[in-house]
């Protein structure tokens, strides 16, 4: 789960580091409050969206009046932002952080993550800040500076020298930089982050270390004891089709094909994708409805596959493994009357008491096509979908 | 022979008395595998199944000489689990839990180095050793004892990979579900080691994701260590960048973990991929046939 910007930086400071004093605001007077506040005769207006590439789409504004910062909150707020990382549509501004601005001497580049190669979590470091990180990891793999820290003992001071220096940090920068770095450590690991990215961290003129902007990402798995971070929840940053999924604790992921795909586990999900492009089509979603498919799960899976528009054929591939293929039949049958699909159904039916599961569904006097085998139902389906 | 688990392996399950845990362990003792009891905490002295129900894994094994567990206890609590079996001695860990947080699995990762407790998942289907010892939601049916032996990240894709191999009359050796978790127990290549050396197994199918770079070093090792022909699928050649696709391990980060670049390694070290996972079954006869 992604955090905005402005709730980053509101999580860093309760870990006692400092940032750039800054406010957000959903509403132009809102902003021009917040401006007015802060003071000073400049301030930068950042749009606040679960992406990265605002600068570059116009979503970040230095502005030194506070006419010039009404008029930029009036322009961000309230509409779509489409950046280079997001969907063609853009994500909706409902806030805008206005900030102070800095005198920035130099740009770093900062990053906390799980890194699964060493089973640590890293610190990734390099002086080209700004950039995005995986480029600079391909073109430039020597200015990436890396550290993993041992779980059972967290991050060192050597380490924090180590990369200190590697920058090329002195003086105070340097002493901020080695105390932020076991704080970032700190908030990483007490709000169970995927990811805690500083880009740019700044050194400013005056030789000191500050977060410019942040970038978290809250581990899934880990909401349940974080409930504080779970309420921050941002629904208007996702896919509609995806957050009717979570709602429906569905594993969903919209895509722009004209199949919809329901398939009991995760692998064989994406496999079924693949097969449908292999047969010439392209599939709508992945889902998947979990090991334990009922005719419950079943019907909500419908509901959110008919959610798309571009839907014309619904592919279900079941492995029948403790669950019986004859009650998923039934399951689907029964979804089948209760939702009302009117696009065609291919069904792939394996596993135990397959043969059955396949009769039922021909006796159902539906429009459902029991398919032989995978391929075949791959094959249908997107003939059907054409 | 097989690997890891055999008709002797001596099994217990944390989390007896669930639904879950009642469930499988049913399910295990109809296949054949020698359970020895359970373990929920407040319920020792219980008699669950027939079998004895201990507080603790230490007086589990104490009392049964329990080789191996699987552990069907909430997310929230089978970190915990795990590193009270590794503590109590047990070999073989199997964590059927899916959504441990990671942060918790790293702390287990770096415990369980110090100890000599293999641990399988968590987020997977578990180990079959088919005809002997089941422990895990797979279903036991589609198994026949053979000579394939399989690895997976995904569970449903191992049911396919184990229904065409019976279906082709090769039957299986040993099938372990490594999980889909980033953050897991044993690996492709622990696995790949084992098979090579096992008598029983004759080739090896593995079933990966896209995610990581563990089909990768998998490739580099079957083109240096293995003899055994094996077999691949790789889920999510169609998987968008930066989407988590139903397994918390398997995302495309940035431009890193594509399936592409593991079809390529593999094929590159004389793997014979299958694009299809229909395909699977085909694709292991034909690497059996070329050696």
């Amino acid at each position: 789960m992604n955090l905005h910007e402005y709730q980053a930086k509101q999580i860093l400071r309760s870990g006692n580091i400092n940032t750039p004093r800054g406010i957000a605001a959903a509403s132009v007077d809102a902003a021009v409050s917040a401006a007015n506040e802060l003071g000073g005769d400049a301030w930068v207006v950042k749009a606040q969206i679960h992406a990265g590439g605002r600068g570059k789409a116009g979503g970040v504004k230095l502005v030194k009046s506070l006419d010039d910062v009404r008029a930029i909150a009036g322009s961000l707020l309230g509409k779509p932002l489409v950046t280079n990382q997001n969907a063609p549509d853009g994500q909706p501004v409902n806030q805008v952080l206005v900030e102070e601005t800095l005198p920035i001497a130099r740009e770093l580049y900062l990053s906390l993550l799980v890194d699964r190669e060493t089973e640590r979590v890293a610190i990734v470091a390099s002086a080209a800040g700004g950039m995005d990180i995986e480029e600079m990891a391909h073109a430039t793999p020597e200015k990436v500076l890396t550290e993993a820290c041992d779980p059972l003992l967290g991050v060192q001071d050597f380490q924090c020298r180590a990369l200190a220096f590697a920058l090329e940090l002195t003086g105070e920068a340097y002493k901020d930089f080695c105390r932020l770095l076991p704080q970032l450590y700190r908030v990483f690991i007490a709000n169970d982050l995927s990811l805690l990215e500083i880009n740019p961290l700044v050194v400013t003129a005056d030789n000191r270390v500050l977060p410019l902007d942040c970038k978290m990402s809250v581990d899934d798995n880990a909401l349940y004891r974080r409930k504080t971070l779970a309420e921050l929840r941002d629904d208007s940053q996702i896919d509609a089709k995806e957050a009717a999924a979570n709602a429906a604790n569905v594993n969903y992921v919209a895509l722009t094909g004209n199949i919809g795909c329901m398939v009991n586990g995760a692998g064989l999900a994406m496999a079924t994708m693949d097969l449908i492009q292999l047969e010439g089509g392209t599939p709508a979603n992945f889902l998947d409805v979990g090991g334990g498919a009922t005719p419950e799960t079943v019907a909500q899976g419908f509901k959110i596959i008919l959610l798309d528009p571009n839907v014309r054929a619904v592919l279900i591939n079941i492995f029948g493994g403790i669950v019986r293929c004859d009650v998923i039949a039934e399951g689907i049958i029964q979804a089948v009357k209760e939702v009302g699909v009117k696009v065609p159904v291919i069904v792939r039916l394996e596993g135990t008491n397959a043969e059955l599961g396949r009769t039922r569904l021909a006796e159902s006097g539906l429009a459902i096509i029991a398919a032989a085998s995978l391929t075949d139902a791959a094959k249908q389906a997107v003939e059907r979908a054409k | 022979m097989s690997i890891l688990v055999n008709k002797d392996t001596k099994v217990i399950c944390q989390g007896f008395t669930g639904r879950q845990g009642s469930f499988h362990s049913e399910q295990a003792l109809a296949y054949g595998t020698q359970m020895v009891g359970g373990v929920t905490p407040g319920k020792g002295g219980q008699t669950h199944l027939d079998l004895p129900v201990f507080n603790t894994v230490r007086d589990a094994v104490r009392e049964t000489g329990a080789q191996a567990t699987m552990i069907y206890v909430p997310a929230a609590f089978a970190a915990d689990s795990i590193l009270e079996a590794a503590d109590a001695g047990i070999e073989i860990i199997v964590c059927i839990t899916e959504g441990i947080p990671v942060l918790d699995m790293l702390n287990v990762k770096a415990a369980l180095r110090a100890s000599g407790a293999r641990l399988i998942g968590p987020n997977c289907p578990g180990i079959i050793t088919s005809g002997e010892c089941k422990i895990g939601i797979m279903p036991g049916v589609i198994h026949q004892k053979g000579k394939v032996g399989i690895v997976s990240r995904s569970g449903t894709l191992t049911y396919e990979a184990v229904h065409q191999t019976t279906r082709l009359g090769l039957g299986q050796s040993t099938c372990v579900g490594i999980g889909g978790d980033p953050i897991k127990g044993m690996d492709f290549i622990d696995c790949l080691e084992l098979f090579e050396a096992d008598p029983q197994t004759e080739a090896v199918i593995l079933v990966g994701e896209i995610g990581g770079s563990r089909e990768e070093e998998a490739a580099e090792y079957i083109r240096s260590h293995m003899k055994k022909p094996v077999a691949a699928y790789i889920a999510g050649r169609t998987a968008p960048k930066g989407k988590r696709m139903g397994h918390a391990g398997a995302i495309i980060a940035g431009s890193a973990g594509t399936a592409d670049a593991k079809i390529r390694a593999l094929e590159a070290a004389g793997v014979v991929v299958a694009l299809s996972p229909a395909a699977l079954g085909e694709a292991v006869q034909q690497a059996l046939a070329a050696r």
